[in-house]
């Protein structure tokens, strides 16, 4: 019942708020979002630590096609639940300092994203899962559409249209896969992953590149990545923060639950391909991040790197790069999100992103200062911070792997501090200039936003146990699922 | 059957309303009749009755398209409520209308070869003078003209191949020519096939399917929107049905005939209109290309498999017509505003327009959870599940063609500066429009009775 909760009560929120257009959006926004974060927080002290979905709700919806509303919570989806739940109020808050025109219709679209992604993160039906997937599309397309600058137009087409182009190659694989269960064909998670696994290597790998397309256009991994700078730098900010925060993180959750199970094979088969590419994305997004002038295209490049970095990891099918992949997954999304608000801080009071034009932040704003090392320590994962937890395991699982691609992708932490110290050095440290002279420090609101997740960096990065033993169970069950079959195929 | 009378009542009501002096309550009685005869309509459901010697029979295919006819016409003629009062002639108007309606039943329910004529061109003969019903436009005579020669051209070729069966088989009706055709495969003569071949090119001008697809955009936009929305909604439903019953019902024993020769017009429908309809500048043409593109993915359940693809026919068609009906009151109403930039801006100056436009546009293209994306779901399934994956993925192709184009709207909405001011609509049209909008979103979350009301 709760997650139903979870699940519907943005989206009538939302619905009221496209509707009515009401004058005091913001604030109703915001206390809806803090609702739906009590109820998540609800459900983990509800939660047993098993690999079994919790909070199921299971009722038959087109009968005829075999598709039901099949939702439930494993530590794989809570962890996501909960980054999307605690992430959404502060993405609201964040926007109180600017006025959007038209805000009722931001403020809807902005929850009806969050309902479709809680229900990514808990479908545990192909079908819905799809239907959400591709749910979480439609707002963020609008909001970047209608509240993005310049030529938003052109640049959110062509990110619909890759995305889209991904979605219905898994759709036409999910479906495919339906075809193939036993007696009445069903889109339950349980028969598909046996469906799957029934299949030949060669059609698993049919399936896994159809399947991998959608979720490496939606993280990005090079090369499906050429939507994601321009879109990200169009967007409004909390067009990026949803985009880059929370949404990618539909693709590796969709790795982990909806790719690694259904197609072990196929995974094991093109798993180093994979590996490959996203280990060349880090690189190279890496080293075009290095040479940026724009403050947010910049972040952009390295949230690329970031990503690359996880799908590396996780498609070493081992439990430390799955939990890596997890624990990173949460503090990307915290870093990259305080990261971009930062920048938007910066651009509404110098109506600049360009690196070239700022410097001397830190002299006339201390505050504001102190909190980007911190964030920026946290994104190039220096010990101690959020990010160092997830990279460590991440890139340990890599050297396990291969000990060549553990390397490459090790370079990721000297690349991620040379552009982030050089931004540091442009932007903060130097001569203040004329156009950062008049510059203020944070304001209540905005350190209201910023101070928890310097917070959250720093806790995650000295005790990120919780967070690690609340997903492990389930991490391993995908495991089990994985070595059983190899082993009976051998 | 009743239905039918009504409607056919209705019409000559409506054609001796000018005389009788009752044009003032016309357009109410109108609709409560065609509210009265789907009520009738509903009544045949499950009876599978049989009249005039088995020439008509009202079986539960044709109870259901007649009532989707039905009910698209009470939106229709609530749509263009307008585009008859603005009008001279307004009683000739909407007779025509309704006996092409009663041509549009005939067609769904014929059971007989000459019923099936009977029913094409009732509603054709209607729609050539409809066509050019903006007597002082240029291009409302040519797309008539171009109409008619064209229309006139593919009867001919149906007349002949009807000819030609009834020479092989003795029959007009449906069941004695399956009967023959089982009991006498392997002797039929070589004219019945070509006789197949003719009726098969007949039928495909009729719904407009590519190669045979020239005059649709033409005629599309020279037609007063309102007549647009008629033929892209009603008469397709109608022509595809009629299409349906006689190849399914009838030819499927014979389907090594026509099956491959389907596949490749298949192929072909999905391709060339949604290429052709991303250079179209004018919206009301690029609707036009896009609902021969529908005619593609409509096919393509058709050749899966065509005795179980009913049900997916049936809800495509009704998601697509509703979808239809939606993009145009809207164009219709933006037509009237006759403003220079068209779409351009229109989010500023009606809201609401915009949404209704913006919906129409994503369900046409396949979104979902809307209605339009669950026709192309099916469609891809019963496809897959009968071993076309290849047409499938050209299916997938084309989809994404059409989010350019239908996405080129959206974004012009949006984005785009058009002229200053507000559109001001009815408060009739703007319930017509949230009901519409309603009823995707409806049909698209709860597809599941519609889908099982015919399989």
């Amino acid at each position: 019942m709760i997650l139903s909760f979870l699940i519907f009560w943005p989206l009538f929120v939302s619905i009221i708020l496209l509707v009515v257009r009401f004058k005091n959006a913001k604030e109703l926004a915001l206390g809806a979002s803090i609702i739906e974060l009590a109820a998540s927080l609800f459900i983990v002290s509800q939660f047993t630590k098993t690999a079994e979905p919790q909070f199921v709700v299971n009722v038959p919806w087109i009968t005829s096609l075999g598709i039901n509303f099949n939702v439930g919570i494993d530590g794989i989806s809570l962890l996501l639940v909960l980054l999307t739940t605690v992430l959404v109020p502060f993405i609201i808050l964040s926007s109180f300092g600017s006025a959007e025109k038209r805000p009722s219709s931001f403020y809807g679209l902005i929850l009806m994203m969050q309902m479709a992604l809680v229900g990514v993160f808990t479908a545990r039906d192909g079908f819905l899962f799809y239907l959400f997937w591709e749910m979480a599309l439609i707002p963020i397309y609008f909001i970047c559409l209608i509240w993005g600058g310049e030529g938003s137009g052109k640049i959110t087409l062509k990110f619909f249209i890759y995305t889209l182009t991904g979605s219905l190659f898994m759709l036409v694989a999910l479906v495919y896969l339906y075809l193939q269960t036993s007696g009445t064909h069903t889109f339950e998670i349980g028969a598909l992953y046996e469906a799957g696994r029934l299949l030949s290597v060669s059609e698993q790998s049919i399936i896994f590149w159809a399947m991998f397309l959608a979720f490496a256009i939606k993280m990005p991994v090079f090369p499906f990545h050429t939507w994601q700078p321009d879109t990200y730098t169009v967007s409004p900010v909390q067009g990026t923060m949803l985009l880059s925060a929370i949404m990618l993180k539909m693709g590796i959750y969709g790795v982990i639950r909806w790719l690694i199970p259904v197609v072990p094979l196929g995974t094991q088969e093109w798993g180093n391909v994979a590996i490959i590419l996203s280990v060349i994305g880090i690189i190279y997004a890496s080293c075009i991040a290095i040479v940026q002038n724009d403050f947010k295209r910049l972040v952009a490049y390295s949230s690329i790197a970031h990503v690359g970095l996880i799908s590396a990891g996780l498609l070493t099918l081992s439990k430390i790069g799955m939990q890596g992949a997890m624990i990173q997954m949460l503090s990307h999304g915290i870093t990259v999100f305080a990261m971009f608000y930062i920048i938007e801080i910066i651009f509404q009071r110098t109506k600049t992103r360009s690196l070239a034009q700022l410097g001397g932040i830190r002299n006339v704003a201390p505050v504001l200062s102190s909190v980007f090392i911190v964030v920026m320590l946290g994104s190039v994962a220096l010990p101690l911070t959020s990010g160092f937890v997830g990279e460590f395991l991440l890139i340990n699982s890599l050297v396990q792997y291969q000990i060549v691609i553990g390397s490459v992708a090790g370079i990721t932490i000297i690349l991620g501090a040379v552009y982030m110290l050089r931004t540091f050095q442009k932007a903060m440290s130097g001569e203040t200039n004329k156009v950062t002279s008049g510059f203020i420090d944070l304001t209540t609101q905005e350190k209201l936003v910023l101070f928890p997740m310097v917070v959250l960096i720093i806790a995650i990065g000295v005790y990120p146990t919780p967070l690690l033993d609340i997903s492990e169970a389930a991490v391993n069950n995908i495991l089990v699922i994985v070595s059983d079959f190899s082993a009976s195929v051998k | 059957m009743n239905a039918l009378y009504v409607i056919c009542g209705l019409g000559f009501l409506s054609l001796v309303a000018e005389i009788a002096n009752l044009k003032k309550g016309l357009a109410i009685a109108i609709l409560l009749g065609i509210v009265a005869a789907i009520g009738l309509m509903v009544t045949d459901w499950n009876t599978g009755l049989h009249y005039y010697n088995d020439m008509l029979v009202f079986d539960n295919f044709s109870v259901a398209y007649s009532t989707l006819i039905l009910v698209i016409a009470i939106f229709w003629f609530w749509m263009s409520g307008d585009y008859f009062s603005r009008q001279s002639h307004e009683t000739d108007r909407s007779a025509l209308i309704l006996f092409a309606i009663s041509g549009a039943i005939i067609m769904v329910s014929f059971n007989n070869m000459a019923m099936l004529f009977l029913g094409i061109e009732i509603l054709s003969i209607s729609l050539y003078v409809l066509a050019g019903s903006n007597k002082e436009s240029l291009l409302s005579n040519e797309a008539s003209f171009k109409y008619f020669l064209m229309g006139s051209f593919a009867t001919g070729f149906l007349l002949m191949g009807i000819a030609l069966i009834y020479g092989a088989t003795g029959s007009f009706h449906l069941a004695t020519i399956t009967a023959f055709i089982s009991s006498n495969s392997s002797t039929l003569p070589g004219f019945f096939y070509a006789g197949v071949l003719l009726m098969l090119v007949g039928m495909a001008f009729k719904i407009s399917a590519v190669p045979f697809h020239f005059w649709a955009p033409d005629v599309y936009e020279g037609s007063p929107v309102t007549i647009t929305a008629f033929m892209s909604t009603i008469v397709k439903i109608a022509a595809i049905a009629a299409f349906y019953r006689i190849f399914s019902f009838c030819f499927g024993a014979v389907q090594s005939t026509w099956g491959i020769i389907l596949q490749i017009i298949t192929v072909l429908t999905l391709v060339v209109p949604n290429v052709t309809a991303v250079y179209q500048s004018n919206v009301k043409r690029m609707l036009a290309y896009s609902s021969v593109g529908h005619i593609g993915y409509i096919l393509l359940a058709f050749i899966a498999n065509s005795t179980t693809s009913t049900g997916t026919i049936f809800y495509y068609l009704t998601s697509y017509s509703i979808t239809s009906i939606a993009a145009f009151s809207v164009l219709h109403e933006v037509e009237n505003a006759k403003t220079t930039t068209g779409f351009d801006g229109l989010y500023k100056r009606n809201p609401l327009m915009a949404v209704v436009m913006t919906i129409a546009m994503l369900s046409l293209a396949g979104i979902p959870p809307l209605a339009g994306f669950f026709g192309k779901y099916m469609v891809f399934t019963q496809a897959l599940n009968n071993g076309y994956s290849g047409v499938v993925i050209i299916a997938v192709i084309t989809s994404l063609i059409g989010v350019f184009y239908y996405f080129r709207v959206i974004i012009g909405m949006f984005t785009k500066t058009g002229e200053e001011g507000p559109i001001s609509i009815s408060s009739s049209s703007s319930i017509l429009m949230v009901l519409l909008l309603a009823l995707i979103l409806l049909i698209g979350v709860f597809p599941d009775r519609l889908i099982s009301l015919l399989n």
